[in-house]
């Protein structure tokens, strides 16, 4: 930009012509729309929102009842659906990837060759395809719904997964506080670890100590609550006569969506998490073992955490994929936001424009977040790295 | 402070040898190697032996489906039924053998399928024409890819009554027909849309730049099947009067729309890669800024975002696959259809379906992203020199 500018009139004419070519484009079509409109009998404008839906749908973590909901409340259960399915399936590709991108790297050979089988496999597929293998391929193969199968209190069928559903509500939501006191207490260990290392002392043992923490404590609430005699009640999924009822009701396409994202975006997450790791220089592995740090230390607290900065800005772009790719959801009938709002309701009220600007909107401001957080990010990075 | 005073000051100086210490066990043979790569900790052992068992377990269960209890001939889901035919069923592969013309062209007219033949012909000639780096002209190439194929393409599938071609509605298309014209429409316009974006994108003039990154982040930011969504509602209502679009044509359009704005970021990356020295060097030599980028700059980037690129052709291929959402006939979909055969009915033919489903698209995919290994590779080693 520093260029001397010559032709700066030429600049002028050009911005100007593009700026009228797309006006009149942008005029073009929206009275060609706003007469298809009104020839059509719509009414433009998001007034739609407060007329009642009047249809059901399968999932939902709000309370939804089709006789009272208006399109405003479709909206909202769609958008929760979507953000339910991503933040899950995001928690355990994440699991799954880091596993599968560190198996790579592994001194192993079968596992560094399985990981690799299937990455390969699973990044070559098409998720569309992944999708209708979990939900039609697998679920022909689960038994059916008259003769699930059950371990401790669990079923699973071809109607989806059921699971027991305890009720933390009231003195029980002890036991979930106790979970989030584990939590905060492994992340106190982290930075006491953290700290230890930076002063060069030995660092403290942060993984077996914080899942016994995590998972015990709750354990202990639990076990305390049933001895005081306030036993946390839990609803029991039931055999009945053709179906399964009570509990914590996974539907098949829920568990179909999950599985398929998950595992998909896991081979993705892998191959970053590989870069990452190549990105660090062998000499800092080597450096560690000359400190007698074991493998898996070194890993932990040398070599993840130097990858981690090249790791993380591909990772975030990863998860605002899987977020977009849980709109698949509609191929198999999960509720989710495309699903709802693009399918159904744009079939009942016929408002296109409206409800694809309001289901793109909310995409385009997840990314925009996304990429804002993430700039942040990087300047927090290559800002403690002149 | 030297050196040799912080050795002095150590106090100590070895006078004697150390007595010469046993040479390290041999590391060799199989055992050492098993011991080296299988089992060299604990925990290593036990992912070993895991992993063995589930290799021991799926191998054979594939296999069995694959092959050995597949069944190969059959004219109805009958030959498929493990009650018909005494053992467990695999794959049923007879199923795939007599909808595989309908896999490959859909409903296209059979007396026509001559036409697709030859599209396809074509296709692999243009292909391999540009993917062969050793080929001759390969500038013709690009050219006839990209300028001519695509005119001989439409006249060739749609019909062209004055050249004897009778014309055959896109209704009719389907199947890996329709799956390659969506791929190719993808590739032909979102390869020089994406450079002309890119190159807006780093434009000097706002108006332009401010242009292009508004419209590449709009279609990076949503996902594809809104955006086929979108092209099949509002593109009909953005035309004036009676004038519609074809049913085909809508998810082209959003197609070519969304894949330029992903191949933009791409040939970004690519220019970004090239030193500002270069376009100063051309401008000294006299070049204007149009002849600068159209001879040294765009031809160094893009020779470096190749295997970027062909990246991002595997995900827009394996995309398409989202256009039998909107009711395109493309090879999932009629898939799906050949599947929903009542005469085909029979446990193993979805699987079977989805497996051949796999099959396909993995040697497709796969195969492209080797080739962008290869170039990768053979960029490195250029560099390397």
């Amino acid at each position: 930009m520093a260029e001397p500018r010559v032709s700066s009139w030429r600049a002028l004419v050009v911005q100007a012509a593009l700026v009228l070519a797309l006006a009149a484009l942008a005029y073009f079509a929206a009275t060609n729309a706003a007469q298809k409109l009104a020839r059509q009998g719509i009414v433009a404008g998001f007034g739609f929102l407060e007329r009642p839906a009047g249809f059901d749908i399968g999932q939902s973590p709000i309370p939804y009842a089709a006789a009272t909901a208006t399109y405003l409340d479709a909206f909202l259960v769609g958008l929760l659906n979507t953000l339910l399915v991503s933040a899950l399936a995001i928690v355990l590709s994440t699991v799954l990837g880091f596993a599968l991108g560190i198996a790579r790297r592994s001194s192993n050979l079968l596992a560094r060759s399985f990981a690799a089988a299937y990455v390969e496999g699973f990044r070559n597929l098409p998720l569309l395809l992944q999708l209708l293998v979990w939900y039609v391929a697998v679920r022909v193969a689960l038994p059916a719904a008259s003769d699930p199968a059950a371990w401790g209190g669990a079923y699973l069928s071809q109607r989806g997964l059921f699971l027991p559903r305890p009720d933390f509500s009231g003195l029980a939501a002890l036991v979930p506080l106790a979970f989030a006191a584990g939590l905060f207490a492994m992340g106190l260990l982290l930075r006491m670890s953290r700290r230890a290392v930076a002063l060069g002392r030995k660092p403290v043992p942060v993984l077996w100590p914080g899942a016994l923490l995590g998972l015990g404590l709750p354990a202990l609430a639990w076990a305390g609550l049933a001895l005081a005699g306030h036993l946390v009640p839990v609803a029991w999924p039931a055999r009945g006569p053709y179906d399964i009822a009570g509990g914590l009701a996974l539907r098949p396409e829920f568990v179909a969506l999950l599985v398929g994202l998950s595992t998909y975006s896991a081979a993705f997450i892998a191959e970053i998490v590989r870069s990452g790791l190549d990105s660090v220089p062998r000499g800092q592995r080597e450096a560690a073992a000359a400190l007698s740090l074991s493998g898996a230390q070194a890993l932990r607290l040398v070599v993840l955490p130097q990858a981690m900065r090249v790791i993380v800005p591909p990772l975030t772009s990863q998860y605002l994929n899987t977020t977009k790719n849980s709109s698949l959801a509609v191929l198999i009938g999960y509720p989710d936001l495309v699903h709802v709002f693009m399918g159904t309701v744009l079939n009942q009220t016929n408002q296109a424009v409206e409800v694809v600007a309001i289901t793109m909107g909310v995409y385009l401001s997840l990314s925009l977040a996304t990429a804002l957080l993430m700039n942040r990010y990087n300047a927090r990075v290559a800002g403690g790295r002149p | 402070m030297s050196r040799a005073d912080g050795f002095l000051t150590e106090g100590y100086v070895r006078k004697t040898l150390i007595p010469p210490a046993p040479p390290p066990r041999r590391l060799g043979g199989p055992l050492a190697w098993v011991r080296t790569n299988l089992f060299a900790s604990w925990t290593d052992g036990l992912v070993t032996v895991l992993i063995l068992a589930a290799l021991a377990w799926l191998v054979p269960l594939a296999l069995r489906f694959l092959v050995f209890d597949a069944v190969w001939t059959g004219t109805s889901g009958e030959a498929c039924r493990p009650e018909v035919v005494g053992h467990p069923v695999g794959a049923c592969w007879a199923f795939i053998g007599e909808k595989i013309n309908y896999l490959a062209y859909g409903s296209y007219p059979a007396a026509e399928r001559w036409r697709p033949n030859l599209f396809f012909a074509l296709l692999a000639f243009g292909a391999g024409w540009m993917l062969w780096l050793g080929a001759p002209k390969r500038a013709w190439g690009a050219a006839y890819l990209f300028v001519v194929f695509p005119v001989l393409a439409y006249a060739l599938l749609a019909g062209m009554p004055a050249l004897g071609l009778v014309s055959v509605a896109t209704g009719l298309w389907g199947g890996l027909l329709v799956t390659v014209v969506v791929s190719m429409v993808g590739i032909v316009a979102s390869l020089p849309l994406g450079i002309l974006l890119a190159l807006g994108r780093r434009s000097d003039w706002p108006v332009v730049r401010y242009a292009c990154i508004g419209f590449i982040e709009f279609w990076r930011g949503v996902p594809l099947i809104t955006v086929l969504f979108m092209a099949n509602v509002m593109l009909p209502l953005f035309l004036p009067g009676d004038l519609t679009v074809d049913r085909l044509v809508r998810p082209l359009v959003g197609i070519a729309l969304f894949a330029s704005a992903y191949m933009a970021e791409v040939v970004r990356g690519g220019l970004q890669a090239i030193p500002e020295g270069q376009m100063r060097a051309a401008l000294a030599l006299g070049l204007t800024k149009t002849q600068a980028l159209r001879a040294v700059v765009l031809p160094q980037a893009l020779k470096i975002v190749v295997p970027g690129i062909v990246n991002t052709l595997i995900g827009l291929f394996k995309d398409t696959t989202l256009v039998s959402i909107v009711g395109i006939a493309d090879f999932i979909r009629v898939l799906e259809a050949a599947r929903a055969d009542p005469r085909w009915s029979a446990p193993a033919v979805p699987a079977t379906a989805y497996a051949f489903a796999a099959l396909f698209y993995f040697a497709i995919c796969f195969g492209m992203a080797r080739y962008a290994g290869f170039i990768e590779r053979r960029l490195a080693a250029g560099d390397a020199r």
